[in-house]
């Protein structure tokens, strides 16, 4: 595990906001740490990065106590928190020169980096001047100046448009395939970090309500029958008498969950033969943005 | 910022006084080399003491921190892998090295801008009497008097993340000393913000006494006074006890 946490708790003041967290983190693995604003996320990687210290329970990172560790340890992460820390008065590249002296890394590594989030053409305009995108990319070339072995990242697409997430999302499975790197990135939208993310840990109130792969968090999701019909109230009541369970039912579509293909062919005959007309009748996921809401609510 | 005001203060002061004296020269050029030198360095060591010194520590201390305050860039130096110590210690002589410089660009500009007077109007007899090493030492003690004062500046500034509380309590702090060191308060020596006002009204005193002995009197300057200790010990005290808050303090 590059990422251990056991029984993290953190409090500020009278509130809790960090609940027993028990985070696993694998190695190679892009890690979405996600929850609705506020959930504790930001808390939890200040945590994981020493910013905050530990009132109860343990954290360790590369098999190593965090607190007894903590220069060796930071050296092999890269950070960005909240908006990117970006000294507005002087230009990226210097942004990255300054920061390129304090951690001992080449010059060289500068241009890389600049040339890896596409800000060579504005390498020398104030920070000031950048667009929120830009900042982010900067933010993001800041935190892999060193190379790090692992990554953590609040929020960093926050302000990208929707190039700028698929390019970040793009160089950040680059970097797991083929530098084996572990990443870990939180986010508030599901959808975003679905397409990337290995693993996933969901969290609200402080408390994480699921931790697993994304393979697991799909099989959550139970598939279910989607019917397309003519008039889906009458139908639904008739399937109802014929002892279907239904989970939903709008204007358009009928929803049952799913058993079997022959449950599904015989729910297909049953219709036809009663003179429902059926448009259309598909096996479906769930959509993992409802799920996710579904997780979030019940706590 | 921090690095321009501590150039551009002395430079201006300097450079106001030496206008003043060019255009009144007519009335200085009776008087003799060194009274003429003490007016020059006196008008501004006279507020130095008082007022100049402590507010521009309160500033420098304030500028060195706020960099890292608005930026937002707190957060970022800490998880780096770079020691507590390191990130503080080097905030900390940064500012140091400020106030250093400030005072040593006085001496410099005043050094200057005398020699200069006394090239354009030679009736003023500036190159009459050498002033450098008594000014240096002038300097030297207002630096080692204002130590604590720095101490207490820079954490303030480090743990406050506006302006105004940093510098408020600096301002009251810094008229209450003057309050005290100019009533002559037995105890004032136990207060930091006092220092730098006692180092002058020290050096004012020593000149009473040495007035009227010959022609060319010496002019002693004690370094190590009773202020000076208790504001190195307030600065090694504070600097330390400020690690110890900034290890423990979280960042949020």
């Amino acid at each position: 595990m590059v990422i251990d946490t056991e029984g993290l708790t953190f409090n500020f003041g009278k509130q809790t906001v960090v609940k027993s967290l028990s985070l696993k983190v694998p190695e190679g693995s892009i890690y979405g740490f996600l929850g609705p604003n506020g959930a504790g996320k930001t808390t939890t990687i200040k945590l994981l990065l020493n910013l905050l210290k530990t009132q109860e329970g343990s954290i360790h990172i590369f098999e190593q106590e965090l607190q007894s560790n903590r220069i060796n340890i930071l050296s092999q992460i890269g950070s960005l928190i909240e908006q990117p820390a970006i000294y507005l008065h002087l230009s990226g590249k210097e942004n990255l020169l300054n920061r390129a002296l304090l951690l001992q890394v080449p010059e060289k590594r500068v241009n890389e980096m600049l040339d890896l989030v596409h800000l060579t053409s504005a390498a020398h305009k104030k920070a000031g001047q950048y667009s929120l995108g830009m900042k982010q990319r900067l933010g993001i070339a800041l935190a892999l100046l060193s190379d790090p072995k692992l990554l953590i990242l609040d929020e960093p697409t926050n302000g990208l448009d929707p190039n700028g997430i698929i390019e970040v999302r793009e160089l950040l499975i680059r970097l797991v395939n083929q530098h084996q790197k572990t990443v870990f990135i939180s986010s508030h939208l599901l959808a975003e970090v679905e397409r990337m993310a290995t693993h996933v840990g969901i969290i609200n109130f402080g408390e994480l309500l699921f931790q697993g792969s994304i393979n697991d968090l799909q099989a959550l999701n139970q598939p279910q029958v989607q019917i397309e019909t003519e008039n889906t109230v009458d139908a639904a009541n008739f399937l109802k008498r014929n002892n279907f369970t239904i989970t939903e039912v709008d204007d358009h579509h009928i929803y049952i969950p799913f058993t079997s293909k022959q449950n599904m062919g015989e729910i297909n005959t049953l219709l036809n033969q009663n003179g429902y007309a059926i448009y259309s009748i598909n096996k479906q996921q769930k959509d993992l943005e409802k799920l996710f809401l579904a997780i979030t609510h019940t706590a | 910022m921090g690095f321009w005001s501590s150039v551009l203060l002395p430079l201006v002061l300097c450079l106001l006084l030496f206008i003043g004296f060019f255009n009144h020269s007519d009335k200085l050029s009776h008087s003799p080399g060194m009274v003429l030198w003490l007016q020059f360095a006196g008008a501004i060591l006279g507020i130095m003491g008082s007022l100049i010194l402590p507010m521009l520590i309160v500033f420098i201390a304030y500028s060195v921190n706020s960099i890292e305050h608005k930026a937002d860039t707190w957060k970022t130096l800490f998880s780096l892998p770079i020691s507590k110590l390191s990130v503080y210690a080097a905030k900390y002589f940064y500012a140091f090295f400020l106030v250093l410089l400030c005072l040593l660009l006085f001496v410099l500009f005043t050094l200057g801008f005398g020699n200069l007077l006394g090239v354009l109007k030679p009736e003023l007899k500036f190159s009459e009497y050498n002033v450098a090493s008594l000014l240096t030492q002038v300097y030297f003690k207002l630096f080692l008097s204002s130590l604590g004062i720095l101490s207490i500046q820079f954490l303030l500034s480090l743990l406050f993340r506006d302006f105004l509380k940093p510098m408020g309590i600096g301002f009251v702090c810094t008229i209450t000393g003057v309050i005290l060191a100019g009533n002559g308060w037995t105890y004032a020596y136990l207060f930091p913000y006092s220092h730098p006002m006692l180092a002058i009204k020290a050096m004012e005193e020593g000149l009473k006494n040495t007035r009227g002995q010959g022609a060319t009197p010496q002019i002693t300057i004690d370094l190590f006074t009773q202020e000076i200790w208790v504001s190195l010990a307030v600065a090694v005290v504070i600097f330390i006890a400020g690690y110890f808050i900034v290890l423990k303090k979280s960042v949020k």
